[in-house]
């Protein structure tokens, strides 16, 4: 017998919530604000300044990371490919398109509302973006996401335009780049709704496995595979959309983690699906850091530094050699 | 019968030229004439370069869907600019003298398009693998240079913006003189190599059998390509699938990927699209800054379609 | 009792399955051969509900396979297609264990785990349990997707060319084991085989399909004679008889 990778999935899950909190607690310490965290008990303002800003932000990082993380896992499993993500698949820019829309046809109506329009614009795009990709031969893997990202180019160009007319262009930029700096307490609550999709996921990690492995074995088990994939496209389609209109797109989020955490303990969701989520928050909430310290006291965007750490990670899986032949 | 067709391109080219200058002709005749004129030698640039590295680069993969900046090519140029002013300073980058930075920043893009593109083509990857490699590698430049923006200027936020959509009506006309020498250069150099690039059209096993020096050829085209594509990008901006929309019209115009006639039919169809685009905007749909973004929605339906039949046949 | 009445599929306008009337009685073990193209697949993947039913019906155990819900029927047909491709990064014995799924929705309780360890065991697969299903070699992966079959526990198990990928040890092992399931626990095994003489010595009964239709229904020595055998595969080879049962010397 050949030498098995001896996993201690404990330990790992274990690293990953230390690391976690290590960033969490990081994040709530580094800002422009005098601030040190040993000062919150006894100085009021320190206290209100955690409360208002920090942590509403480093909650909206964590939650809008492990919702990201969770869309593009359940995205792979719907479209049967590794390489597709919210922001590959059209998903994000229909979701843009959307909140456009929902601005400049409905500028009196609540965020919840404008972004249920997102998502619902979101939906649309995803659905033509899965009957297409079906078309491409799956022998060719590597096109789907090739044809998910000029999808959504032509959608997000089409977005542009429409914002350009309407000379919304400063707003679209806030939706196309993500970015936290905006986040204070009363603007990012929308964003829980993402950690009840993460805990629906979790709920149905079995048959995320089974529909992983295709069609027909998932048939064959019994799953309601045609509802399934409603669940899964609402799932995607409400996370991008939170995210979109509270922080704006984070672009591979959604990529890299599930392709590194499958790598490491493989696709069994039940027990990776927390690890996902976990991983997820924890490189959107490093990346905001680095965003908040590289350039101090001026920030750079989340959206901006995961363009350059997300990229170069992809470009890694996409050249580095098979572990098998 | 393929040279009629060259013969009608190029009379559709002249009027739309015509047409661009004198259309609605008004107060200092004089004065509006020479600014038009100089935008136009611009765009006619723009139009040549964009068609000549297009097809080039086509034949070079053996890929009908690629194009360089596809491929992030202008990506990279605005990234390796970008890298010089945050080497040199914003007041040392802008006391060069302009000749001497846009030379630089030509030769910068060549050196980086070889050494990303080289191995890519000298193993021949999977195309789907190095379009997706290639589409990523302009997502990360887009990003790497939005970064530097911000690291130099904090406040600046235009910068990022201005990397994403090409401006045909804010022209460089300061440049347009040393990029009218390399535009001309390249032309010359892509017709005197028109038969060379059939024999590569065939792929690199028949063309060394044909008794062509398949690495240092193909070393050559990509340094013309890389050429084209920072002058076009240096002009105007960055566009994406205009290329393509052009070298797929001309094939189907001129039935042909032969390149003494394909070549110039992409460059008169270039023109074509980009004068006369200009031309209509301005004047009958009242704003001219829109083309850039038509074009780029047209030509990416165009290259979905092209991947969904391409991927059937 | 599988029971297939008037089923007729066509791919957009050709015709695939022509009017199929057949029975299969509840336990023992069914060979289904025939030629590349004959319909084989097809038909297995109706009775597994995998495509819709165009025209006709089919019942197992008097549950249409149309009309019965989806979870129900999935604990009383198994079915292992021809090609299965497993891409995710899954252990053997989470595949296998996924084969439980229909019974308790995902948990495992005990009784799943032995059931799979015996399936394991039966395939042979012990020692492989918790390597990732891409580090084996393809007559391993093919043992354990059967095994994940075997694993779901069904009355009515349908296999499509199980043997391919396996050495001759495996595949004889294979038989023998589904031979046991279908004497000791009454279940009904449907399997497609191209090896006439493995269907010889281990089916009860052969159907031979040719060109979408039904050319042969009965028990192997009924089915093996030279006559038989050139009309459906249209070249003529010696049989003899050994140990009672026909060998068919095909290969000369
Ligand atoms: N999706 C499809 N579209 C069109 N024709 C199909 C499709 N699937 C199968 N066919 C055709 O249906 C016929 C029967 O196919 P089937 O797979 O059932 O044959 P089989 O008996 O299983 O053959 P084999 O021994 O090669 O596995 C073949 O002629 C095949 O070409
Ligand atoms: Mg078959």
């Amino acid at each position: 017998m050949t030498i098995i990778s001896v996993d201690t999935p404990t330990r790992r899950r274990l690293v990953a919530g230390l690391g976690l909190a290590i960033l969490f607690l990081a994040s709530l310490s580094v800002g422009v604000g005098e601030f040190s965290l040993a000062r919150v008990v006894n100085d009021p303002e320190a206290l209100q300044l955690l409360l208002i800003s920090r942590l509403p932000r480093t909650l909206a990082a964590v939650l809008a990371g492990a919702g990201l993380a969770i869309a593009g896992l359940i995205m792979q499993t719907l479209a049967q490919n590794r390489f597709v993500e919210p922001s590959t698949a059209g998903t994000a820019q229909s979701a843009e398109l959307g909140i456009l829309l929902a601005t400049l046809l409905l500028p009196a109506a609540s965020l919840p509302i404008k972004t249920l329009v997102a998502s619902g614009a979101a939906m649309a795009g995803t659905s033509v973006f899965l009957m297409t990709a079906h078309r491409l031969p799956p022998t060719q893997p590597f096109l789907v996401p090739l044809f998910g990202i000029v999808y959504g180019g032509v959608i997000g160009a089409a977005a542009t335009f429409a914002a350009w007319h309407a000379d919304l262009l400063q707003f679209l930029s806030v939706w196309t780049n993500g970015d936290f700096s905006g986040v204070l307490r009363g603007r990012y609550e929308l964003l829980w709704f993402a950690a009840l999709t993460v805990a629906i996921a979790w709920l149905v990690a079995d048959r995320l496995t089974i529909m992983a492995l295709g069609r027909d074995a998932s048939i064959g088990l019994g799953i309601n595979h045609a509802r399934m994939m409603q669940l899964g496209l609402v799932v995607v389609s409400v996370i991008s959309a939170l995210t979109v209109v509270v922080v704006g797109m984070i672009p591979f989020v959604g990529l890299v983690v599930p392709n590194i955490v499958s790598r490491l303990m493989g696709d069994n969701l039940r027990g990776t699906i927390v690890c996902v989520a976990a991983s997820g928050s924890g490189l959107v909430l490093g990346c905001d850091i680095i965003g908040r310290i590289i350039r101090f006291p001026y920030e750079i965007p989340v959206g901006t530094v995961m363009g350059v750490v997300g990229g170069l990670v992809f470009l890694w899986l996409l050249f580095r050699r098979p572990d098998h032949a | 019968m393929p040279d009629r067709r060259l013969i009608a391109l190029g009379v559709a080219a002249v009027a739309c030229m015509v047409a661009f200058l004198l259309t609605g002709l008004r107060g200092n005749i004089a004065f509006v004439l020479e600014l038009r004129a100089i935008k136009l030698a611009a765009l006619l640039q723009v139009g040549v370069s964009i068609a000549i590295s297009t097809v080039i680069f086509q034949t070079v993969t053996g890929n009908r869907i690629l194009t360089p900046s596809i491929m992030g090519l202008d990506a990279l140029y605005l990234f390796g600019q970008m890298l010089m002013v945050f080497l040199l300073g914003g007041i040392g980058y802008v006391s060069l003298d302009p000749w001497l930075k846009f030379g630089v920043e030509i030769l910068t893009l060549m050196a980086l398009a070889c050494t990303l593109l080289l191995p890519m083509l000298k193993r021949r990857l999977d195309m789907g693998l190095m379009l997706l490699a290639g589409v990523i590698l302009g997502v990360l430049f887009r990003s790497l240079h939005s970064l530097l923006a911000r690291l130099i200027d904090p406040n600046e936020f235009a910068v990022a913006q201005s990397a994403s959509f090409a401006n045909f009506n804010a022209v460089r006309s300061d440049l347009l003189i040393f990029a009218t020498l390399v535009t001309a250069g390249a032309a010359v150099l892509a017709w005197r190599a028109r038969h060379i690039l059939d024999i590569v059209s065939l792929g690199s096993d028949a063309a060394t059998s044909l008794g062509i020096s398949w690495v240092r050829t193909v070393t050559g085209l990509l340094l013309l390509v890389s050429g084209s594509v920072a002058v076009s990008t240096a002009l105007v901006g960055p566009v994406a699938f205009f290329g393509l929309l052009v070298v797929a019209l001309a094939e189907r115009i001129v039935d042909t990927r032969r390149h003494a006639v394909l070549l110039p039919a992409a460059a008169l169809i270039a023109i074509v699209v980009l004068v006369g685009g200009q031309t209509l905007f301005q004047h009958a749909l009242g704003n001219s800054s829109a083309l850039s973004v038509v074009i780029e929605f047209i030509g990416g339906i165009l290259f979905l379609l092209l991947l969904i039949l391409g991927s059937r046949r | 009792m599988i029971r297939i009445e008037n089923v007729s599929l066509r791919y957009r306008t050709t015709p695939i399955l022509h009017d199929i009337d057949l029975t299969i009685p509840k336990g023992g073990v069914t060979a289904l051969i025939g030629p590349n193209g004959a319909g084989k697949s097809s038909l297995l993947s109706l009775i597994a509900r995998l495509q819709p039913l165009q025209t006709g019906s089919i019942t197992i155990d008097g549950l249409g396979v149309d009309s019965t819900p989806s979870p129900e029927l999935a604990k009383v047909v198994a079915l292992l297609r021809q090609d299965s491709v497993i891409a995710s990064r899954l252990r053997v014995r989470e595949l296998v264990g996924f084969g439980r799924f229909p019974h308790g929705r995902g948990r495992l309780t005990q009784e799943d785990c032995n059931i799979v360890n015996q399936s394991l065991r039966q395939l042979d697969l012990t020692d492989f349990a918790d390597r990732f299903m891409e580090t084996l070699s393809g007559g391993q992966r093919q043992r354990a997707l059967v095994a994940m079959t075997l694993a779901q526990g069904t009355d009515y198990i349908l296999l499509d060319e199980p043997l391919n990928n396996l050495d001759m040890y495996y595949a004889r092992t294979l038989m023998q084991a589904l031979r046991a399931i279908a004497d000791e626990n009454g279940k009904t095994v449907v399997i497609v085989l191209h090896d006439i003489n493995q269907a010889s010595a281990y089916a009860d009964r052969i159907v031979a399909m040719k060109g979408g239709r039904v050319v042969g229904d009965g028990t192997p020595a009924a089915i093996f004679t030279p006559d038989v055998l050139e009309g459906i595969f249209g070249f003529r080879m010696r049989v003899e008889t050994f140990d009672g049962k026909p060998l068919v010397l095909h290969h000369l």
